[in-house]
């Protein structure tokens, strides 16, 4: 590849996300980036790295929910080495010995309990200001609303009816009080630019996204939940040409997107990332 | 087993082509409330096969199961509130492709308390499509939208008469259209490339031509889509580097920013405005290595680590030195307004133009222009959704350009309490208002002083201690940065005054000069110490009277002429003694001591450095908090 190519789409991406990060981190007293472990969370340290010249300058937050995928939490602890993360983890141990669970609770309750309600426990102890996501217009309806600074209130809320302007690359700097602002690097991202990315930079991921016996998983989610999908696509080259024809949704295959009409603008007005 | 697999160098390489040619062009759509945009979306994504499968199946479905009409709108209406209140709230992103190329379409609301959502998908977009609904006609948002486009710099505009099959496809209703939004697109500078005739709801001259308008020789909405060009690549003007931040995570100090225009390469000299430090670009720290770009095209984000380490902090843009920004703190700018409150004349904001960010008042408003009729009244404030033409004045320099110079380097957003009410665009600088040409006044020369002017007249008799008093005062005073001269006596009898001799009218001839030349520095702004025996006390009233515009310390150097004789540094009293010097003070001729001094130093009493502390104490109290009452 040219050293100074600059002008084709991913790269124009790329370094668009490299801006929103360093005004992040220029703007903001204290930034932290939850980490999924999936591919868009993968791509966003790889960003980081690039924006900050090898270092990322902040930590990152895991909320364990105990539902990941045995080869996520592998994966966690071999990226963690070579990226050189400074790692949170936080688990819901409360809600756990309560029993709330996929066996005996539905998918709603449970990512509210197990992810939304740790993830708020995080940031009032930590007292972040500002939260990296990996967030893309593309992925849903509701998403589509997003700013690339996104402020939202101490209780967690998003006002999306009354969002502040954001044109020539002025961002939304201040943090309401007590509360914190979205910062979201990969908004103008598809899927497809996702796995493009991915393959061009050659950035580590779990195989999980890799088709076994004519099935994988194209979003990740807790492993009760998340369901793969038919496909042959077994590397990435597979993926990238399967992703050019699909017409199906990329979340179609996570069952708290399901299970009403809205629930998706449900999950994300309580706080859910 | 995290790793991908390495894709080999040739698919590498087809999809970097592919990438090239897939360059997403995001495009905006606007239009009076109820012309049409988001079926016409709907519409556009349907026909361009550009939906997820089932989905308009399930929209189809929920709007059966709330006894509604289905309508493409819909497809993108997709929160809850949109559809109860039946108008689009935001920017909605939405991606879709042609055969040729991607698209992000924005579409942006018509309703008029959301014109904030149309700035802000209409400032990232290149090319807009305007909906006019034919039956209707031209509305208040035709125009107020395109005036908008103007002035957030959209150039390529194509205008669709919607809901052509309403007016039966009539190629005079069309025509009736064109004519009258073409002139009102002139008088702002504009030009459509295509006024196309649509019926979204039907898809008519959408992807598909249109069997009923066969009239209609012009292209359809996806094939002028596809004429559009991206926005200009600012790539061949002169370097615009805005820092930042300065990274320091190891031994390394990265001045990181993004390429605003122009381009960077290593080796580089660099101006950074305001300040105007050098320095010369050593490395790019491209993560991850080994090698780092050869150049920063705009739009690129650099990390520059510097030749010569210089004072850079963000804010400020770097530039090479034969083409650099304008740097000053006031403008005129046409801005456009979207706060809550109107903005007022004399307030204070915050100015954010590229990465600076400082307090900056309104300094005038010229004009406020009603964007639907273009009619400009005057106004001491400019009430939401208002274009206006105003004086900005920053409270410290900034580095900009004219918008027509360069235009991202040219535009700039007003804050308050970090939340954006406003945006513009500067047309031209301005000498600063409060600093009209010629004569530097005395507020200015305090200003830059930090401190207003005052004579500190020390008088005693000769041998007393004034100078040595004086010289300490001065060198506490220089050493804290004030601006300070000393006059002295004896200089002035050696150079100014030496055709003057010790009669009583020479003595007030000298008290005069003195006073003339003290005034002079005071006047320049400086802490003026005189060191003169001003023996009368009628010659001393003079000179304080001819000082007044300035503070004026009297400092009685009270030492007891036995004293004075004894030390007699100068073999004065000596030769007075022996009638060598006619009319010596103390000897020969009166000193009338001061009644009432500023400050009284009694040398038998007071040591040297209390006195000069007493004396700095004086002087202290006068220029303290007292900038703005000496003006000349």
């Amino acid at each position: 590849m040219s050293r100074n190519a600059q002008n084709d789409h991913l790269t124009r991406l790329e370094q668009t996300s490299i801006h929103v990060f360093r005004e992040a981190f220029a703007n903001f007293r204290s930034v932290c980036m939850p980490w999924s472990m999936g591919k868009d969370s993968n791509v966003l340290i790889w960003l980081a790295r690039k924006a900050f010249c090898g270092k990322i300058p902040f930590p990152l937050l895991h909320i364990d929910t105990t539902y990941e995928f045995p080869e996520m939490y592998e994966f966690r602890e071999k990226a963690k080495v070579i990226h050189g993360i400074d790692l949170i983890v936080r688990v819901n141990e409360d809600a756990i010995r309560r029993g709330i669970g996929y066996a005996t609770h539905d998918p709603v309750t449970v990512t509210h309990e197990l992810k939304t309600v740790p993830f708020k426990a995080a940031i009032d102890e930590f007292k972040w200001d500002a939260l990296v996501t990996g967030i893309r217009r593309d992925e849903d309806p509701t998403r589509a609303k997003e700013r690339w600074f996104s402020p939202r209130s101490a209780e967690g809320n998003w006002d999306y009816k009354d969002q502040p302007p954001e044109f020539w690359g002025q961002f939304a700097s201040v943090a309401p009080e007590g509360g914190h602002v979205r910062v979201q690097p990969l908004l103008e991202w598809t899927e497809l630019d996702i796995w493009e990315y991915i393959r061009r930079e050659n950035i580590p991921n779990p195989t999980l996204y890799f088709a076994r016996n004519g099935k994988r998983f194209r979003s990740l989610g807790c492993h009760p939940i998340t369901h793969p999908v038919d496909s042959p696509a077994s590397n990435i080259d597979e993926v990238i040409e399967e992703l050019k024809r699909t017409k199906v949704s990329e979340r179609a295959g996570r069952a708290q997107d399901h299970v009403g009409r809205n629930s998706m603008q449900e999950l994300r007005a309580k706080g859910f990332m | 087993m995290s790793a991908p697999l390495p894709a080999p160098a040739a698919a590498q390489a087809a999809a970097q082509a592919a990438a090239e040619d897939a360059r997403k062009m995001h495009v905006v759509v606007v239009g009076h409330v109820d012309h049409g945009k988001s079926t016409f979306v709907g519409r556009l994504l349907h026909d361009t096969d550009s939906l997820p499968n089932g989905k308009i199946e399930q929209v189809r479905k929920n709007c059966a199961i709330e006894g509604m009409e289905f309508e493409y709108a819909f497809l993108l209406d997709a929160l809850i509130e949109e559809q109860e209140q039946n108008i689009t709230i935001d920017t909605t992103r939405i991606f879709f492709r042609t055969k040729q190329r991607a698209y992000a379409i924005i579409d942006a609301p018509g309703h008029k308390e959301f014109l904030k959502n149309m700035v802000t998908g209409a400032a990232s977009a290149s090319a807009a499509l305007l909906l006019i609904d034919a039956k209707e006609g031209v509305m208040d948002q035709s125009r107020r939208h395109a005036f908008l486009l103007s002035l957030l710099g959209v150039k390529q505009l194509v205008v669709l008469v919607n809901k052509m099959d309403l007016v039966g496809h009539s190629e005079e209703t069309y025509r009736r259209i064109v004519a009258e939004y073409s002139a009102f697109l002139k008088t702002l500078g504009l030009t459509a490339v295509h006024f196309i005739p649509i019926a979204a709801k039907h898809g008519e001259n959408v992807v598909e031509r249109a069997a009923k308008m066969p009239w209609w020789r012009g292209p359809t909405v996806t094939e002028a889509l596809d004429a559009f060009r991206h926005e200009d690549d600012l790539t061949g003007l002169p370097l615009r580097l805005p820092v930042s931040d300065i990274y320091r995570f190891d031994h390394r100090r990265i001045i990181a920013g993004r390429v605003e225009a122009g381009a960077i390469r290593p080796g580089d000299e660099l101006i950074f405005q305001p300040g105007g430090r050098r320095s010369t670009v050593r490395t790019f720290e491209d993560w991850p290595g080994p090698e780092s770009r050869d150049v920063v095209g705009t739009g690129g984000s650099a990390s520059v680590t510097l030749s010569e380490q210089i004072f850079v902090e963000r804010g400020q843009v770097a530039s090479h030195p034969a083409h650099q920004p304008r740097v000053g703190r006031e403008f005129r700018a046409r801005l456009f307004w979207l706060g809550k409150e109107p903005l007022t004349l004399k307030k204070t904001y915050r100015l954010r133009l590229l990465t600076q960010n400082v307090d900056a008042v309104i300094a005038r408003i010229e004009q406020v222009t009603d964007a639907s009729t273009l009619e400009s009244t005057l106004a001491d404030n400019v009430p939401r959704d208002s274009i206006c033409e105003v004086v900005v004045r920053a409270t410290r320099n900034v580095a900009y350009d004219l918008h027509h110079e360069c235009p991202i380097t040219g535009r700039f957003a007003l804050e308050e309490g970090g939340r954006i009410h406003g945006g513009g665009i500067i047309l031209d600088s301005v000498a600063q208002s409060d600093a009209p040409s010629g004569k530097v006044t005395a507020v200015e020369r305090t200003a830059r002083a930090g401190h207003p002017p005052a004579v500190i007249w020390f008088t005693g008799l000769s041998g007393s201690g004034k100078s040595t008093i004086a010289e300490a005062v001065e060198r506490r005073l220089f050493d804290a940065g004030r601006k300070v001269v000393r006059v002295d006596g004896d200089d002035l009898r050696v150079s100014l005054n030496r055709d003057l001799g010790f009669s009583a009218a020479d003595r007030a001839e000298s008290v005069r000069r003195a006073s003339a030349v003290a005034g002079l520095f005071a006047g320049s702004g400086h802490l003026t110490l005189v060191t003169l025996i001003a023996p009368l006390a009628a010659d001393r009233a003079k000179a304080r009277a001819a000082l007044a515009s300035q503070p004026f310390i009297e400092v009685f150097v009270d030492a007891p002429l036995a004293v004075c004789e004894s030390r007699d540094v100068k073999g004065l009293y000596a030769k007075a003694r022996r009638g060598e010097i006619a009319e010596f003070t103390g000897i020969s001729s009166p000193y009338e001591a001061p009644e009432s001094p500023e400050v009284h130093i009694r040398t038998d009493k007071t040591s040297q450095e209390e006195a000069v502390d007493l004396v700095l104490a004086a002087i202290d109290k006068v220029i303290q908090g007292k900038g703005e009452d000496w003006e000349v």
